[in-house]
């Protein structure tokens, strides 16, 4: 017990944040539930609006910064420093308060939940409600009195500082760790694109930052920032929002994409077919996804040269996007094709992708866009893209590196049972969105009435949420029964060619026995002009130093949410008890005897 | 914390995660310095910038700030070559001009509250406290950081060795100042 809380290991990091995501992504998935059955029928079966305003802000909130970005970087931390032949990140102790921060600033946003009575409401929970993207004034003190909208900003601010301290280190990690020989373009795609994720993470999250330090003087100190009775502009939110969230788009796409590029090769056993154009495209996909963000707000007015300018830049952006897609299926092409669970899923990610990429181009056509704006197409969309794109990638991954993980296979029966209801599903689930979208339903209303003649859409898309959440129960018994029964995973269960299938599964602590030499982009597979890496030895040649422990992180970590309690319920001193355990924290972390 | 392996890009990674956090930085103040502009001229009361703002005693403050500057390359240099003596000087110059500057904002604001110009008193009040507030408080945070290895110093802790750590304290410090000329002028020159 006391070595998962101190560890600076990052592969037990890195299935800490497994596991933590992973039940953020069943509350989230349990939240959409909740909705899918709200909308089974006209007018609803009694969930209240109040109720379900909370129930979408926290699906959205929840899905977008408690389980896809974490369960990415579930990988990042477990797979990076093997891909690149290191024995840890950068900064060990940074990692593990990374992952603390995120475990404590996702339980805090969740406490609302519980802790309506606390705030003297006259119901249990005071989950925020004001939506994930948390738009300006409705989160206003005259619109949202009630401590619902403090929890998410104060929640949103502790994650941020997570996702920052994760980004700086993963940054250094892949510039500055890689095996002697691993020049840059001999990194394997999924370390590039989590390279890209992270120069995103480091510069989108100042802008939300920013933003949320601005709601939080509204709010608790009467400014007057996004309230136009002051002179405020509530379309600043909006754009300080959007030029976080766009970025927030492809921090959450890429490392899919990445995982994609390194399944599809091993099961084609094939390289990755332009691997340097994948690169470069993934790395200008980073610059483009700061120049399209007022495409979010078109029903806002900008005017006609900034709508014609944003339309531009979004279409342009699909081309390094379709770029990649053609690479993908290039890669396939003439391939030795096996379809394990793992290759069914990122084929899925690359269908379901392309269906989310073009209703996305749509969006991109303001005219269009103000049909679309506030309806379920919208909805659609981005769940073609996060769900269908991210998940399903997330999904490859898992099944993927799961034996390297833990070192037992999971099963392939359960797998299949798990990729065709999600397939079907999500299909079913999604798909009758744009219709219903089209149709004139809006989002984010509790009900609808029969005359709009969106019912059957809706029947529909309710069985198909409920088919995900069967598929979801049925990966969990695969990972719950894998820890028995799975079958020993070897070095190698897939032939895979970079170097992470080169050690045991599960690695030792060390990783490496001693560490590789790289002389290609594809160190384990014989190629025209190399020979495979000779395997490692078996024992350390010589004794290997393995960080210690360090209760340090955690302990700056609860600073945090101290500090956001003492703030959510104005007590200033309970707000300098948190700074105080954050000092203390810093120096007892900087002056404690630690060698890396 | 000493970093003793060879690293990919020959830098070290303290000093390279250090750069990424500046440029994270940027970002930050960038989008605060962009609010502040884009509310410029949009106070719906007074007091009004041009009423309130003390060009000449600010502008001490400024060269005040760039000389702390100075003081930080000289400390630097002296703890390189060895001279503990004379880094142990410079850092604690350093950190004195860091908390002349700081006096010099605790009675600015306490002028402009006294003036009529509170934080919710108007747009220009709000983004012209939460702007210099979050520059005070980088400010206070590198002051504290130097007067910590200028302790370190006077027990020994802090030499040649220890450089490194020294040149990071700097980037840090020589960044908080950039970024105050960009205000100076930003919110100070062009009115």
């Amino acid at each position: 017990m006391k070595s998962w809380l101190t560890t600076t290991d990052h592969k037990r990091i890195g299935l800490l944040y497994f596991w933590t995501a992973f039940g953020f992504f069943l509350l989230g998935g349990l939240e959409a539930l909740v909705i899918r059955a709200q909308l089974a029928k006209p007018e609803g079966i009694g969930v209240s609006a109040e109720f379900y305003n909370q129930m979408f802000t926290m699906h959205g909130t929840t899905m977008v910064f408690l389980a896809l970005m974490p369960l990415s970087a579930a990988f990042f931390n477990f797979i990076i420093p093997l891909q690149i032949g290191a024995r840890d990140v950068a900064f060990p102790r940074l990692n593990a308060f990374s992952y603390w921060v995120f475990l404590l600033g996702g339980l805090f946003i969740n406490a609302s939940f519980l802790a309506g009575p606390l705030f003297g409401a006259d119901r249990l929970s005071v989950a925020p409600d004001g939506g994930w993207f948390g738009y300006a004034n409705l989160t206003s003190k005259q619109f949202s009195p009630g401590p619902n909208i403090d929890f998410w900003l104060l929640g949103l601010q502790i994650l941020g500082i997570a996702s920052l301290a994760a980004g700086f280190n993963f940054i250094v990690t892949i510039l500055n760790m890689r095996a002697p020989g691993m020049k840059m373009l001999r990194l394997p795609a999924f370390s590039w694109m989590t390279l890209v994720t992270q120069f995103l993470v480091i510069t989108a999250f100042p802008v939300i930052t920013v933003a949320l330090v601005l709601l939080m003087f509204d709010r608790f100190f009467g400014t007057h920032f996004f309230i136009p009775a002051g002179g405020g502009d509530p379309i600043l939110w909006q754009h300080l929002f959007w030029l976080f969230g766009h970025p927030e788009v492809y921090i959450l796409i890429l490392p899919a994409m990445g995982i994609v590029s390194e399944v599809l090769p091993t099961f084609s056993r094939k390289p990755l077919f332009g691997y340097t154009v994948v690169v470069y495209s993934g790395v200008l996909i980073g610059f483009m996804g700061w120049g399209v963000w007022s495409h979010h707000m078109f029903a806002a007015g900008l005017g006609p040269i900034a709508d014609s300018v944003f339309s531009a830049t979004t279409m342009l952006i699909a081309v390094p996007t379709g770029v990649k897609i053609f690479n993908w299926i290039a890669t396939l092409w003439g391939g030795q094709l096996r379809f394990p669970t793992a290759m069914l899923f990122a084929l899925g990610f690359v269908s379901m992708f392309i269906i989310g990429g073009l209703s996305g181009v749509s969006h991109g056509s303001p005219p269009a866009d103000l049909q679309q704006t506030d309806t379920y197409y919208v909805v659609a969309h981005i769940h073609y893209v996060l769900f269908g794109g991210t998940m399903l990638g997330l999904f490859a991954g898992m099944y993927y590196w799961w034996p390297k993980m833990t070192g037992r296979q999971l099963s392939e029966t359960l797998g299949k049972w798990h990729f065709w209801l999600t397939f079907v599903g999500m299909n079913l689930a999604f798909f009758p969105m744009h219709f219903s979208g089209l149709l004139g339903m809006p989002r984010r209303i509790y009900t609808y009435g029969a005359e709009l003649g969106v019912t059957g859409f809706n029947v529909v898309s309710t069985i198909g949420a409920f088919l995900i959440g069967a598929a979801t129960l049925v990966f969990f018994v695969n990972l719950l029964r894998t820890r028995r029964h799975g079958a020993p995973a070897g070095n190698d269960p897939w032939g895979g060619a970079t170097l992470e299938w080169a050690i045991p599964s599960p690695p030792p602590v060390y990783n490496f026995t001693v560490i590789p030499q790289v002389a290609s982009r594809l160190p384990l597979w014989r190629t025209e002009r190399q020979a495979p890496m000779a395997p490692l030895p078996l024992t350390p040649p010589a004794p290997i130093h393995v960080p210690g422990g360090s209760w340090w992180p955690m302990f700056t970590a609860f600073g945090l949410p101290v500090m956001a309690i003492g703030a959510l319920s104005h007590q200033v001193w309970l707000v300098l008890v948190g700074v105080a355990v954050v000092i203390t924290g810093i120096y007892r972390w900087a002056y404690e005897p630690f060698e890396v | 914390m000493s970093q003793a392996h060879a690293t990919s890009m020959g830098l070290d990674s303290r000093k390279m995660a250090f750069w990424a956090f500046i440029g994270s930085e940027c970002l930050l103040f960038g989008s605060l310095i962009s609010t502040y502009l884009i509310y410029k001229g949009k106070s719906l009361v007074g007091p009004y910038p041009h009423e309130i703002l003390n060009i000449p005693f600010t502008s001490f403050s400024t060269f005040d700030l760039l000389m702390s500057s100075l003081a930080m390359v000289l400390a630097l240099a002296a703890i390189q070559r060895g001279d503990m003596k004379q880094g142990k000087t410079w850092l604690f110059v350093t950190a004195f001009l860091g908390l002349v500057f700081l006096g010099g904002q605790v009675w600015e604001f306490s002028h402009f509250m006294h003036e009529g110009l509170g934080l919710t008193t108007n747009l220009f009040g709000s983004t012209f406290y939460v702007l210099t507030g979050t520059h005070g408080t980088h400010v206070t945070v590198g002051v504290i950081w130097l007067l910590t290895l200028w302790v370190q110093a006077l027990r020994g802790k802090l030499g040649p060795g220890q450089a490194l750590t020294v040149e990071i304290t700097g980037l840090y410090w020589h960044f908080v100042d950039v970024v105050w000329i960009v205000i100076f002028t930003v919110v100070y020159l062009i009115q």
